[in-house]
């Protein structure tokens, strides 16, 4: 098993004004590491992973990705970002595009590939996720569960060593959360370092190898999920599970 | 009915016919036509500039210099008739100079248009969800290179009538054009109202013409936003 650690976190903190989004975070993901966060709302825990690939700009602390420190101003985040794949909630697929052309423009443009080997790449993964016959559709033709897919695979177009998920099925209709979660499932299981901010605590049981607990800006517990569902420490997890589960 | 008739076609041939009074119409015209379509041009350039410093300094509150200088620029211009702008531009800034009277309407109402596009646009680029940005930074993309390949495209295609609606506009205001005696279309048929000492019938057919390419010009805008609509993706 591989342990290199692809992200560091140090002391991290953001604040908006004088909420204080983010006090003080420590953490590690590993390569191959499906690490899961879980919290109340509010808890910080989407800021947390925004400020992974500084979508939000951190106030504070450092982050290291593959061993840069990215929170660096001279850095070019532009660059480490390509390796760095996003799922948002809201999916954000490109209206204006067909289903194919979302997924070749950062290839083609960022990394110079050719526009053939670029649609052989991404049909590729259509097929993966069984949406090889939408790739001429625009994304208003797609149900929620077909764009949250599409999404994915765009991200995975670019070959990134890590894929972040922001809270990707909670905008989906129940019956297409399931058809989401097998794809993050198949990911995980090819062995692509994720993390994974989520409700479904189904799928951190099952699919995580590590849980991260956040409270008020704060971890609050860090663990296998077998511990951290079997056997959780503090009271506010032992609330929050009582609620959820 | 014979005597109204024939009364028009005398009043017809003296408005027109004679001296090859027409003409003033048609060269009038060609002039009207060009000064819009440049300042369209200019006003494109201008107003898309001004639109991207604007929002993004809305957005991301960099570029506070720039953004101030356009603000100006918009406060003064959507502040004033473009009358008086187009008065100063040749008497004020260009009186020393030697310069086509074309060439300084095209500027005055180029100038004029950026700015009612620049709102336009702006409007257009703050439509169009930050989720947008985000997907696109996040996949290494720029700011320029976001704006570029997803904001700008998508946001143009929301704002197209009402650009166009605003190039209407600008067709007929360049009727002004003969406070600096620039032979315009409106012009044209005044000069012939001079000559003929007949009001009516130049001036209705100046507004013909106008009304004319208006309504066309609508017909195409009509057309465009129906093939917007059907291809809403």
């Amino acid at each position: 098993m591989n342990t290199k650690v692809l992200i560091k976190v140090k002391g991290l903190q953001k604040s908006f004004g004088t909420l204080h989004a983010l006090n003080g975070i420590d953490a590690e993901i590993k390569t191959g590491d499906v690490t899961v966060v879980i919290g109340p709302s509010g808890s910080g825990k989407s800021t947390f992973l925004r400020c992974l690939n500084l979508l939000e700009v951190p106030t504070g602390g450092r982050i290291f990705f593959e061993g840069t420190d990215i929170t660096d101003p001279k850095v070019d985040i532009n660059q480490h970002r390509q390796r760095m794949g996003m799922v948002f909630q809201q999916f954000n697929l490109f209206p204006h595009m067909t289903v194919l052309n979302n997924m070749i423009l950062a290839p083609v443009r960022l990394l110079k590939k050719r526009r053939e080997e670029a649609v052989e790449t991404a049909m590729e993964l259509l097929n993966r996720v069984g949406l090889a016959d939408r790739k001429d559709a625009y994304p208003s033709q797609l149900s929620g569960g077909q764009k949250q897919r599409i999404a994915i695979v765009r991200a995975l177009c670019m070959q990134p060593n890590v894929m972040l998920f922001d809270e990707p099925t909670s905008a989906l209709d129940p019956e297409m959360v399931g058809e989401v979660l097998d794809v993050m499932r198949n990911l995980a299981q090819s062995g692509m370092t994720m993390v994974v901010v989520t409700h479904e605590m189904g799928f951190a049981k099952e699919v995580g190898s590590r849980v991260i607990f956040m409270d008020e800006g704060k971890i609050v517990e860090e663990n296998t999920p077998t511990e951290l569902f079997g056997n959780p420490a503090s009271e506010r997890l032992k609330n929050f599970l009582a609620k959820v589960l | 009915m014979t005597e109204w008739i024939e009364t028009f076609k005398i009043k017809f041939t003296n408005n027109f016919i004679t001296d090859n009074r027409w003409k003033y119409l048609w060269d009038g015209l060609g002039v009207t036509l060009k000064v819009t379509f440049f300042a369209v041009l200019i006003g494109i350039l201008l107003g898309f500039t001004i639109a991207i410093i604007r929002s993004t300094h809305d957005k991301t509150g960099k570029l506070k210099i720039l953004d101030f200088f356009c603000r100006v620029y918009l406060t003064v211009i959507r502040g004033t008739p473009v009358v008086v702008q187009l008065l100063i531009i040749y008497f004020v800034i260009f009186a020393s100079v030697n310069i086509d009277k074309v060439l300084v309407a095209i500027i005055a109402f180029g100038i004029n248009s950026g700015a009612y596009v620049a709102e336009i646009v702006r409007s257009g680029i703050m439509s169009i969800d930050q989720g947008q940005m985000e997907a696109g930074r996040s996949l290494g993309f720029n700011y320029v290179q976001t704006m570029y390949y997803i904001i700008l495209p998508q946001a143009f295609k929301n704002v197209l009538p009402a650009l166009a609606n605003e190039f209407i506009v600008l067709l007929k205001e360049t009727s002004v054009s003969g406070f600096i005696a620039l032979q315009d279309l409106t012009k044209g048929g005044d000069i012939i109202r001079g000559r003929t000492y007949d009001a009516l019938m130049p001036l209705l057919a100046v507004a013909l013409i106008y009304l004319v390419i208006v309504v066309l010009l609508s017909k195409g805008v009509e057309m465009m936003e129906r093939r917007l609509r059907s291809s809403e993706h």
